[in-house]
This record gives structure tokens, C-alpha cells and sequence, in this order.
């Protein structure tokens, strides 16, 4: 069991005259883990974020971070002691990258040469190259400028981060490789993140926890996602979760007792006409480059999803379901044909799996 | 031109006075008129009452507040202080709206990111606020800095030296000449002015001019060099 490094004790949020946006919320939040807020609009996510470094103050209740009471430290000091991260990065347009990762060691009173010199660092950390850090935020594309708001939420090295739909803005091409720079990061940090977000599919991949709100800010349910998405405790959180559940709980299935079958291989020259069933092209590296269509004289057809080494049945089952010729290819860590996939065999292997969490119950 | 070249000692002698009263009341109009917006921001009633005092001040003629003011401030009536305070007071009156708007142009996101960041409200007033507001404050500089230099003219008809004085003096005498140089020199004063205020804001605001620069190239390498990292992590 993780050790809790932010609690909620029965903290309730009223704007007057309105219906309570948090409501008597209790919860404890894992230290080194990331928990994701996850719920439709007006369920109090953001608001209960945002209770975290005071920039709302509860209306009756108290959270303790790392044991301390936050009412008790001064607003600005507490807000430094916590990385941030919002839907539009937030960067400050009339400063540079640099000076911007270096905002909240600058206000700490570090020298600014020191500042700028660990701001360049955690360029590396996110993943862009040093020569951006004298652009300004408007000379980035959307992507870059999350990953510069994740280093200027690092640059102090807090504890906690605070993550605000930080990836909702990007394209969905951008999202999936910023998550898993994340998850990434988070390997080698193991921050305490506390991150927000309206999109089930996000909150199951990013969460060691996640914390479904329904409306009224009132928590449904707070669990692991696997058991999110396997027992959802209400008929909110199960139409919350929505309909692909099933499909996406495989997310959470290894694949490695998959059987892999060989498979009739042919290279590019070979691909147009001749072959009387389907054949996998091939280029002198053996990667997989498409399949040899056995009607019509052949010619080479876009392969499917290819499955990797320690994917999950999702992916295994995805590669059979988008490859045109019924059969998902996986391949080795380097992108070599490993073998391909049958569809009925992973169907066989998810209810195998179902049967064994059946028996200890 | 004869009769520029044989006076031009006086005629800059004048300009500069004529400098000298139009830039001190913009400064000090400045420097009343950003925290007296910033007081006001966000409180509705007052920032109403601060609007409609701000638009009387403006209607109030400039020979009469010129006239006003001396027995108010116990000065001389050629003392150029009271053109320096009427002129404040235009300033002011213009100045306050310019940075009431120039406020509201702060997207309402950075003061969020800089509160969540530990900024304090001060801090942030001086290092976020007052930044930012900068392009829209120059537009209403360049705007006071025009309407004070017509108005400092005005001050010639109390014998506060000025280029108005060219006009006063020259339709006495009926010399045309001297008025169509004072009329030049104030347009120059005018034009030199502006160009100082554009200069001004291009050394205090590089980014807004980063932003204008053509994003296609910067945009493909950018996303080149986001696979690259991919690739090797």
C-alpha cells in the first residue's frame, strides 16, 4: 500500500447560491503514483485540483499534503511547492522558452544564470532540442509548448504535480505521444501527479488511480482503471466509462501467452501477382512493409496495427482486426517479422482469462 | 526658409520647451493612470465612476483649465506648471481608459498560469500584467502624445513659451512665414514623438514581433525534431 502524500478530509465547496460544486469529498492520494480526475463538465474535477495549491479555497473541510495542513502556509509559497500544468500550457508570451522553464526558480531567488542553465537541462528531459529555448512560446507548435509547461512545472523539482487537462488542446497524434512521455518521465521521477481530465480513454491509460466524479462533485468511484472498467460501481461510472469498455479493459491483459504462427513471406518484386493466398511483404530487413493481395494479380495492400513485444490483448487483437488479410503481425523489438496472430486464438485467450479471475471468486 | 535659418535658435529653443511640456504631463499621466486602472479592475461601480470622471475631465476646455488652475494651485499664471498639470490631467483622462483596455487584453490564462505558479499578486502585477499590456498602453501613448503636443499651443495664447508662440506672434504681426513654421515644427515634433514611442515599444516587445514571423519553417523542424526525440527514447 503507498504511503498517501495528499488527503482530503471531507472538503466541500459551495459558491453561494448554487449547488455544491465539491461535495463532502474524502479521499487520500498516493505518494510517487499518478491519480486522474476524470468526470464530464461541472463535476467538480478542476475545482478539486485546484483546492490542492489554494487557488480555490474549500468551504468547509481540510487537505493535508504530505501531512501539513495547506490552510496553514502562505498561498505563494505553497503554489511554488507544486508544478502546474494547464490546458494551454500557459506560457508567459513575452519570455523565452528558457526563461519561462526558469519562472518559478526565479521567483525562489535562484541566480538567473543558474536558472537558465537547469532550465536548458530540463529541455533535454522533455524531449526538445536545446536551440528552442531562445524562441518565444508563439514560435512553437502546440505539442512543444505542453512539453515546455511539463518542464517549467519540474524546473523547482516539487513533489507534486498538478496537471490540468494539460493535453486536451493537442491533436490526437500529439496527445498519445505526450502521455507517453509522461508515463515516461514518471518512470524516472515518480512525482505525485494529481492530473485532470474529461477523457475516459486518457484517465485508463495515465492512471495508477483514478477518481471518476459525477456531477454535483460527488466521487462515484476511485480505483485502479482496470477495475474501473471490469466493475463500475454505479450505472454512471458504467455509461461514464462508455460503451468500447470491454475492448479497452483489454488494455490491462498481457498478450505474451499469444501464439505466434509463420507465415508466407514474399519481397517487394515478388509482391504483384502469383500468389494464390495472402503473403507478407517483406523488405531486405525483414520489416514488415504489407501484405501481397492473393485476387486481381496481387499488389501490395497496407498492412494493419503491428503488435510489439510486451503489448497488450488490445493491441493483439487490434493487429488481427485491421489487418487485411484476418492475420495481426507482430513483430520483435527491432521491427523483424516475429510471426503473426489469429484472431479466434486471442478471442480464446480473453476468455481464458475471464475464467481465471472467475475461480477465486 | 530666410527667416527659419536667421531665428532657428529660438525656434529650437522653443521646440525643446514645447518638448519638454508635452512629455512630463504624459509621464505623469503614466504613472497616475496604470495603478488607478489597475485599482480598478474588476470592481464594477468603480470602474464605471473612473470611465465617466475620466470623459468630463476630457470635455473640460483647455484655455479654461489653463485659467482655472493658477488661483487652485496658489501659481503664477505664466507659471508652466499649470500647463503641466492641466496637460497631466488630459493625459489622465485618456491614459486610464488605454490601460483599463490595455488590462483587459491580458488573456485572463497567464494571470491564471502565474497565480498557479506562486506569483504574488504584486509580483505578478509588475512582471505579467503590466508586460503584457504594453502593446495595447503604446497605442494609447502615441495617441496623448499627439493630443499634448496640439495642446501645449494653446498654452501660448498665456505667453508659456512653446512653438505656439509662432502662431500668436506671427497672426499679430500678419507674417504668415512664422506661422507655417511653427505649424511644420509642430507636425516634425509630432512625427518625432510617435517615431520615438514606435521605436520605444519595439525595444520593450520582441515577442509580439516573433509571432509574426512566417511559422512554416520553424514549424517543420520543430516537429522534426519532436520525432527525433521519440525515436531515440
Amino acid at each position: 500500500m503507498a504511503e498517501a502524500m495528499i488527503e482530503f478530509q471531507s472538503v466541500t465547496k459551495q459558491y453561494q447560491g448554487g449547488q455544491p460544486a465539491v461535495d463532502n469529498l474524502s479521499m487520500s492520494i498516493d505518494q510517487g503514483a499518478i491519480t486522474v480526475f476524470v468526470g464530464p463538465s461541472g463535476c467538480g474535477k478542476t475545482t478539486s485540483l485546484r483546492m490542492i495549491n489554494r487557488m480555490v479555497e474549500p468551504t468547509s473541510g481540510t487537505i493535508t499534503v504530505a501531512g501539513r495542513d495547506i490552510s496553514a502556509e502562505p498561498a505563494a509559497q505553497l503554489r511554488r511547492s507544486m508544478g502546474y500544468v494547464m490546458q494551454s500550457a500557459g506560457l508567459m508570451p513575452h519570455r523565452t522558452v528558457l526563461d519561462n522553464i526558469a519562472t518559478v526558480p526565479r521567483l525562489n531567488g535562484v541566480p538567473k544564470a543558474k536558472a537558465r542553465q537547469r532550465a536548458a537541462e530540463l529541455l533535454d528531459v522533455v524531449g526538445l532540442a536545446s536551440g528552442l529555448g531562445r524562441r518565444y512560446p508563439s514560435q512553437l507548435s502546440g505539442g512543444q509548448q505542453q512539453r515546455v509547461g511539463v518542464a517549467r512545472a519540474l524546473a523547482a523539482d516539487p513533489p507534486v504535480l498538478l496537471m490540468d487537462e494539460p493535453f486536451s488542446a493537442v491533436d490526437p497524434v500529439v496527445r498519445e505521444e505526450l502521455q507517453q512521455e509522461l508515463l515516461r518521465l514518471q518512470r524516472e521521477l515518480a512525482k505525485t501527479i494529481v492530473f485532470v481530465t474529461h477523457d475516459i480513454d486518457e484517465a485508463t491509460v495515465l492512471g495508477d488511480k483514478v477518481a471518476v466524479f459525477a456531477v454535483g462533485g460527488r466521487l462515484a468511484q476511485y480505483a485502479t482503471p482496470e477495475e474501473i472498467l471490469r466493475a463500475p460501481a454505479n450505472d454512471f461510472v458504467a455509461s461514464f466509462v462508455g460503451r468500447d469498455r470491454g475492448f479497452r479493459r483489454l488494455s490491462f491483459n498481457p498478450a505474451e501467452s499469444v501464439r505466434l504462427h509463420p507465415v508466407k513471406t514474399v519481397d517487394a518484386a515478388e509482391a504483384v501477382g502469383g500468389n494464390s493466398e495472402w503473403a507478407l511483404v517483406l523488405d531486405d530487413d525483414s520489416r514488415p512493409l504489407g501484405w501481397a493481395s492473393p485476387r486481381d494479380g496481387g499488389g501490395l495492400v497496407p498492412g494493419g496495427s503491428l503488435f510489439r513485444p510486451g503489448d497488450s490483448l488490445r493491441r493483439a487483437l487490434d493487429a488481427a482486426l485491421s489487418s487485411p488479410s484476418g492475420l495481426g503481425v507482430a513483430v520483435d523489438g527491432d521491427g523483424r517479422l516475429a510471426g503473426v496472430l489469429k484472431g479466434e486464438e486471442i478471442l480464446a485467450l480473453i476468455e481464458a482469462s475471464r475464467r481465471q479471475r472467475e475461480e477465486p471468486a | 526658409m530666410e527667416w527659419f535659418l536667421a531665428n532657428s535658435a529660438m525656434v529650437f529653443g522653443l521646440a525643446g520647451q514645447h518638448f519638454v511640456l508635452a512629455v512630463v504631463p504624459m509621464v505623469l499621466g503614466l504613472l497616475i493612470s496604470v495603478p488607478l486602472a489597475e485599482l480598478v479592475r474588476g470592481r464594477r461601480a468603480l470602474r464605471t465612476a473612473v470611465t465617466t470622471a475620466s470623459s468630463l475631465l476630457y470635455t473640460i476646455p483647455s484655455l479654461a483649465l489653463f485659467i482655472i488652475l493658477p488661483p487652485v494651485l496658489g501659481t503664477r499664471i505664466l507659471d508652466p506648471l499649470n500647463v503641466v498639470v492641466a496637460l497631466t490631467i488630459y493625459a489622465v483622462a485618456l491614459l486610464v481608459r488605454a490601460a483599463m483596455d490595455a488590462f483587459d487584453s491580458v488573456d485572463e490564462e497567464f494571470r491564471l498560469a502565474a497565480t498557479a505558479m506562486g506569483f504574488t499578486p504584486y509580483a505578478r502585477f509588475l512582471r505579467i500584467d503590466i508586460p503584457l499590456s504594453l502593446p495595447v498602453l503604446f497605442a494609447g501613448l502615441r495617441v496623448v502624445s499627439v493630443s499634448n503636443i496640439s495642446l501645449v499651443s494653446v498654452a501660448a495664447l498665456l505667453g508659456v513659451g512653446n512653438l505656439g508662440m509662432l502662431f500668436t506672434d506671427g497672426l499679430q504681426r500678419s507674417f504668415v512665414t512664422e506661422v507655417v513654421v511653427g505649424i511644420i515644427g509642430i507636425l516634425v515634433l509630432a512625427l518625432l514623438m510617435d517615431a520615438l514611442l514606435v521605436l520605444l515599444e519595439r525595444v520593450l516587445t520582441p515577442w509580439t514581433r516573433a509571432a509574426a514571423k512566417p511559422a512554416a519553417g520553424t514549424g517543420a523542424t520543430a516537429m522534426s525534431t519532436i520525432r527525433i526525440h521519440e525515436g531515440a527514447g
